[in-house]
């Protein structure tokens, strides 16, 4: 099989365990994403892909091979660490022919995968400088061109973008989602960003506690989390507990329908805030009178609290909504996501 | 002058500030011209007089001194002198390049030991600094002596006479030596790979680098200024290093710390051992000025 299997992998520190048995593919030529809040083992298991952590148990194969037992130098993996690492007494040029020098590739070759890959990342302009010399941006392009011009199978990416700032991430997170579909190169990016996860991502594993709870693709997650941890760590979700039964779900701000029936009586269900409509009228079905509390006024749009609830909704700054206001609230079934756990 | 300003914080005038900061530094500055610059020109001028027939001085210029010291003498011309000169660079840069290697795997090791007891091992390191440099030589005596395995052992490896210590020679020079300056190595060392980016070794580590790129591009640099203040620390003293020597090494390992100490003492040839003094500061210099040379942009100190 083409591509990366982690089977069974379980890794522990003392008493915590970091990585519970986590078993995934990761397609050839798919970026992926493992999403997820700080210590819930994402960068502990790229660790051990990457063979800079020795799992406790599990396998690793790569394109068909078992590499579980090969040290990171005999892996054909790389790595875009947090920090970046890049070497300070080494120049642009030198950081990036380092992995190709070491494993001895003849220097006219160098010379040219070297200057290729800093093309590619528009970084020629600067092969003689030193990393102290270098913007935020421009050492983790550094980074990126240190790794990719090994021709990894797969490249691993620790939390590349927490340093750079807001208006510089976004940017980059489409620069590199773009860089991977024209290499079509293996990516598995490790992040707590959920919109970083979103916006490069072919598939995501969001993880908790060492496990993944979720995965599929960001569309998948994003629109049909399958648990409260999910809902509320990828955007944000009014989460309403209620009962099931007679073909309707009670909850204590009202009766709604749902488009199929949960799996279970009693549980969760999630609506996100940009889902609900606010209407001067009636709506035929699900429809909820509230009261806003308060309005947050952020720029794209305004946040709104509103009781019963509290529920939370997103809508446009052009809305002329006042503190006291009683509006109509439309849940349609359709933008109603059920918890499975 | 009497214009008001702040300085960090301060209202003053510029006029107190330069009276404040002359007071401080005039006591300093006193004793570096009494004690270190008088002194220095009063050596250089001494190292181009003569001996007079009992010891004492003779004012009268000549540079006999210094073509004794490169071989010219009464009975022709010997490297003696020259080779006490290069043998003493030659110990200063062994004791300095084992300290080295020694220090290296020490420091990994104790800084990867838990915080509890880190400071306990480096205590032990730090031990010999606060124990007399006499006192330490002669604990070679013992350690050397005759009646023990050591000795016992090279008189069995037929490399010394049956009953005899280890003792005077160069390899009691160098052992005592290295055990002197050790700690001058280690601790400067210690302070740079305690604060050592591992994931720079990691870096290479991914990036397939064998153990020797690893050292040479992930920890050397690292620990470079650790490494420089450890070496100067050593090298310029190991220099004129007379203590070690004179006890370990005698007559049978003479360095130039041993050949200055004589000329004040026996021999009362205050001009020659002047003039020992100079080449000796001349050649610290020089060691400095190529180590500077060698290891562009890194600071000395």
């Amino acid at each position: 099989m083409d591509g990366l299997s982690l089977q069974g992998i379980n890794k522990t520190f003392g008493k915590v365990h970091a990585v519970r048995d986590v078993s995934k593919d990761i397609h050839s030529g798919e970026f992926f994403t493992l999403l997820g809040p700080s210590g819930c083992g994402k960068t502990t298991l790229l660790r051990m892909i990457a063979g800079l952590e020795l799992q406790d148990s599990g396998r690793i194969i790569l394109d068909g091979k078992d590499i579980t037992g090969l040290p990171a130098i005999k892996r054909h993996i790389n790595t875009v660490f947090q920090s970046y690492a890049l070497f300070p007494h080494l120049n642009i040029f030198d950081n990036v022919a380092f992995g190709l020098r070491s494993r001895k590739v003849p220097g006219a070759e160098v010379n040219q995968r070297v200057k290729d890959t800093l093309d590619m990342l528009e970084l020629g302009e600067m092969t003689k400088r030193f990393p102290h010399q270098l913007s935020g941006g421009q050492s983790q392009r550094v980074a990126l061109a240190r790794a990719l011009v090994n021709e990894p199978k797969v490249l691993l990416l620790d939390e590349p973008m927490s340093a750079l700032d807001a208006k510089l991430r976004a940017q980059v997170q489409i620069e590199l989602r773009r860089l991977q579909q024209k290499l079509g190169q293996t990516f598995i990016l490790v992040t707590h960003d959920q919109d970083e996860a979103l916006i490069v991502s072919d598939r995501i594993a969001v993880m908790k506690a060492g496990q993944i709870v979720q995965y599929g693709t960001p569309a998948e997650v994003y629109d049909f989390p399958k648990n409260k941890f999910v809902a509320e760590f990828l955007g944000s979700a009014n989460l309403i507990e209620g009962n099931y039964k007679d073909g309707l779900f009670h909850t204590p701000i009202g009766i709604f329908e749902l488009e199929k029936p949960p799996p279970w009586e009693k549980g969760l269900i999630a609506i996100r805030p940009e889902w609900i409509r606010i209407s001067d009228t009636e709506p035929v079905k699900n429809g909820l009178r509230a009261t806003v509390t308060e309005i947050i006024y952020r720029g794209t749009n305004l946040d709104i609290s509103l009781t019963p609830g509290p529920i939370r909704l997103r809508t446009s700054t052009y809305s002329r909504i006042k503190i006291g206001d009683e509006l109509w609230l439309d849940l349609a079934p359709k933008e109603i996501a059920v918890l499975n756990e | 002058m009497n214009k008001l300003i702040i300085w960090y914080g301060e209202l003053i005038t510029n006029q107190k500030l330069l009276k404040r900061g002359l007071f401080f530094l005039v006591p300093g500055m006193l004793w570096l011209i009494l004690f270190l610059v008088l002194p220095g020109l009063i050596l250089v001028l001494v190292s181009f007089a003569g001996r007079g027939d009992y010891g004492n001085l003779v004012w009268e210029f000549s540079v006999e001194n210094y073509t004794r010291l490169m071989g010219y003498g009464l009975f022709g011309w010997t490297l003696d002198y020259v080779y006490i000169l290069l043998r003493s660079v030659w110990v200063a840069l062994v004791t300095t390049g084992l300290s080295v290697v020694l220090s290296y795997p020490l420091c990994f090791y104790i800084a990867k030991k838990p915080l509890r007891t880190r400071y306990l091992w480096l205590t032990v390191v730090i031990i010999p600094f606060w124990t007399n440099m006499v006192i330490r030589a002669y604990a070679w005596f013992l350690i050397l002596a005759p009646e023990l395995p050591f000795a016992k052992l090279a008189a069995f490896l037929k490399l010394i006479p049956p009953g005899a210590p280890l003792y005077p020679s160069a390899l009691a020079v160098y052992l005592g030596m290295i055990s002197m300056f050790l700690p001058f190595v280690a601790l400067p060392l210690f302070s740079s790979v305690e604060r050592l980016d591992w994931t720079l070794v990691e870096a290479a580590q991914d990036l397939y680098a064998s153990n020797f790129r690893i050292f040479m591009h992930a920890i050397l640099p690292q620990t470079l200024p650790g490494l420089s203040v450890g070496i100067i620390l050593t090298i310029v003293p190991a220099m004129g290093m007379f203590v070690v020597p004179d006890l370990l090494g005698g007559a049978k390992y003479m360095l130039v710390g041993n050949l200055i100490q004589q000329q004040f003492g026996a021999s009362r040839d205050y001009a020659f051992g002047a003039a020992i003094s100079m080449a000796l500061m001349i050649l610290t210099l020089f060691s400095l000025y190529m180590y500077k040379r060698k290891s562009k942009g890194i600071d000395l100190i």
